[in-house]
């Protein structure tokens, strides 16, 4: 018998049954296409974040006091928060050889007001590094300098989103004064917007003003909240954490085998556990969606157990004009796989279009990987030999003369 | 009639000593008992038995679908009994034309696409060729202008017509047929007889099982089964002709 001839009799069959073999399908294509939009999904995500916290520096280094709260998990006294201090800063800026960059931060959230205007947002303390570090520029006017810093000018340089809400009018920022807890500070630069952020936070809503000014208008403060570093190379992100920890053991006189009294986290850290975070996720919606192609391939073989009932006397003719049992087997498994394949097709395109729908309407990031589809197809053409497989030998098992009277 | 007849002296089937037991819970049904004959090429054979007399059961072992639990059957000279299930298949595909009672024609599909399918399963057929035979074929039964109608709309005589053609196909060695007749109403089984004479009188070797005693008449030999048993087998010297008998038929009451 002829492969040729088998595909011929098998197609005949199924365009018998169209409406029957649209439903058979309906499962597969519901199923693979969850399966491609869920990987695109999760890709999509995964994808974003990873631009975004490129975006962000993916050198970039935090320096945080008290000890590491993931490792601790005890609540920290107030007086082991307060651990850096300007010192380590300084070290930090002169003597180490992978920091290209280091600013402290000191924050204060609250109200800004000009005039009858006024708007919540946040105001960082922080050294001119802190633009390089953060990959921030400026559009309009100037950062502060290093002067400003040593003189805690009250100067600041604020967001677009700040600027929009007090001066909707759309007056010329620079050179005005806003007032901050009673604080007069005059805007002397504009930063380049910068949008939202994939996590929907707003990079334009903020404030940057010499850290000094903070500490010692703002807050009343002489240590430092945290710091920011650029490492001179993503990938010696790990050297410059060694090297800043040890400069701060060193400055905390710290013995060795007692525990650190700051904690340094780098962006690539956290890259590596979003992304962790992000495969957890697509493989939960990825098995998920799976399922639902397992209930499809079940669905094939219901109909196909159903089929080789319903066209046992079909069988039975075929067997009596000389279709060995081989042939029947073949028949049956083609049809499935036909289904099944088709139904992958259909639900490849699907799913495409789908993902590319999301991006369109929800304005989610999806990207359908080239893998997920061969993916898709290999699972299919498996699904239907295995799920065809039984009602197919069960075909194929039939006595003839039996088969030929059946009612 | 039998002046046409081309029957010759090759030997198309012969049974030796056949049984067929059936073992159903602790009992033993026998429903072919030590059956021998032989049967020439271009006979037209009827077989006659009543109700559960084996012949079915006698019918499948001649066409390859059932093995003997004893006994010897040669068909064209190949000995059938030790055969393996696939080489039977085969042996059905090349050699043999089934009419079933129920005609057993696929539905939803065409007269021709009914016909060729005994050549899907034989690789030596090309598309073209396997066109063309079931054509010829269908032209043969009259049904010529019917190519394409698909089974549910032709009649019982149309659709058993195409059910013989698709036996025709394969220019088989012998056409069996159990209860040809048997679906449909006096004047379709006439006409239908007709094309098995015509057949028969073409030189195929034709073996009819049937109910009916009047069909013997328009045979060539008649054997007779009783309880698994030939009874009696007599060759049937005044073959009447079935296109007569068609014309002298009432005109049909509506
Ligand atoms: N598969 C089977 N299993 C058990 N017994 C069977 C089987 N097939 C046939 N028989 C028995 O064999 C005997 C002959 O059956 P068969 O079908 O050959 O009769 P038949 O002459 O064709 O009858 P009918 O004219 O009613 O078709 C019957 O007693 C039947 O019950
Ligand atoms: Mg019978």
């Amino acid at each position: 018998m002829n492969i040729v001839n088998l595909f011929k009799i098998a197609l005949k069959a199924l365009s018998n049954n169209k409406m029957r073999g649209f439903l058979t399908m309906l499962g597969i294509i519901i199923g693979v296409a969850s399966v491609i939009t869920m990987l695109a999904i999760g890709q999509g995500s995964k994808n974003s974040i990873k631009n975004q916290i490129g975006e962000m520096g993916s050198n970039m280094i935090m320096i945080q006091p008290g000890a590491d709260m993931m490792r601790g998990g005890a609540r920290q006294s107030a007086s082991s928060m307060e651990t850096l201090k300007l010192v380590d800063y300084e070290s930090i800026l002169n003597e180490t050889r992978f920091v290209s960059a280091v600013s402290p931060t000191v924050n204060s959230a609250g109200q800004f007001i000009y005039g009858p205007n006024n708007t919540p947002s946040t105001i960082y303390g922080v050294s001119p590094d802190y633009l390089e570090i953060r990959r921030l520029s400026i559009g309009d006017g100037s950062m502060f300098t290093q002067q400003d810093i040593i003189a805690a000018s009250k100067v600041c340089v604020v967001g677009k989103t700040v600027v929009d809400k007090l001066f909707p009018n759309g007056e010329n920022p620079i050179g005005k004064v806003i007032r901050y807890n009673k604080i007069p500070f005059s805007i002397i630069g504009v930063l380049k917007s910068k949008g939202f952020n994939s996590m929907g936070m707003d990079q334009d809503d903020m404030v940057l003003a010499p850290f000094t000014t903070i500490q010692k208008r703002v807050l009343a403060i002489t240590h430092l909240q945290g710091m920011t570093a650029s490492a001179v190379k993503e990938e010696y992100s790990e050297q410059a954490i060694n090297e800043i920890s040890e400069l701060l053991r060193r400055n905390h006189k710290l013995k060795p085998g007692v525990e650190d009294d700051f904690n340094i986290r780098s962006m690539e850290e956290m890259l590596t556990t979003i992304s962790s975070v992000m495969n957890m996720l697509t493989l939960l919606l990825g098995s998920v969606a799976g399922i639902s192609l397992l209930v499809g391939g079940i669905g094939i073989m219901n109909i196909m157990y159903v089929s080789v009932t319903e066209r046992t006397r079909e069988i039975g003719l075929r067997m009596s004009i000389g279709a060995k049992g081989r042939d029947i087997l073949a028949q049956f498994l083609i049809e499935s796989i036909l289904i099944s394949v088709t139904g992958g097709l259909i639900g490849v395109l699907f799913g495409g279009g789908l993902s590319l729908l999301i991006t369109l309407a929800a304005g989610f990031t999806t990207y359908v990987q080239p893998w997920s589809v061969i993916l898709s197809f290999v699972v299919c053409t498996f699904t239907g030999v295995f799920f065809g497989w039984y009602p197919a030998k069960k075909a194929a098992q039939l006595d003839p003369i039996d088969a030929i009277r059946y009612e | 009639m039998e002046k046409n007849n081309k029957q010759t002296d090759k030997t198309v089937i012969r049974l030796e000593c056949i049984t067929r037991n059936f073992v159903v819970g602790d009992e033993t049904v026998h429903a072919l008992r030590d059956v021998s004959f032989s049967i020439q090429e271009g006979e037209f054979v009827t077989i006659m038995g009543s109700s559960g007399s084996g012949k079915s059961t006698l019918l499948n072992t001649l066409g390859c679908l059932d093995t003997p639990t004893s006994g010897e059957y040669y068909l064209d000279g190949v000995s059938v009994r030790t055969m393996g299930k696939n080489s039977r298949a085969t042996l059905r595909n090349r050699k043999i034309g089934f009419v079933f009672q129920s005609y057993n024609l696929l539905p939803k599909t065409t007269a021709i696409e009914n016909v060729e399918l005994p050549l899907m399963y034989n690789p030596s057929y090309s598309s073209s060729a396997r066109k063309q035979k079931s054509i010829d074929s269908l032209v043969a039964v009259g049904l010529g202008d019917r190519l394409n109608h698909k089974s549910n709309q032709m009649s019982g005589g149309q659709m058993q017509r195409v059910a013989i053609a698709r036996a025709l196909v394969n220019d088989p060695a012998v056409i069996l047929a159990d209860e040809a007749t048997g679906n449909l109403d006096t004047r379709t089984s006439y006409e239908i007889l007709v094309l098995f004479q015509r057949l028969h009188v073409e030189g195929r070797t034709i073996i009819f099982v049937t109910h009916n005693p009047e069909i013997a008449h328009y045979s060539s030999r008649n054997i007779q089964l009783k309880d698994g048993r030939v009874v009696d087998d007599t060759r049937n010297e005044h073959v009447l002709s079935a296109t007569e008998a068609l014309a002298n038929l009432p005109v049909d009451e509506d």
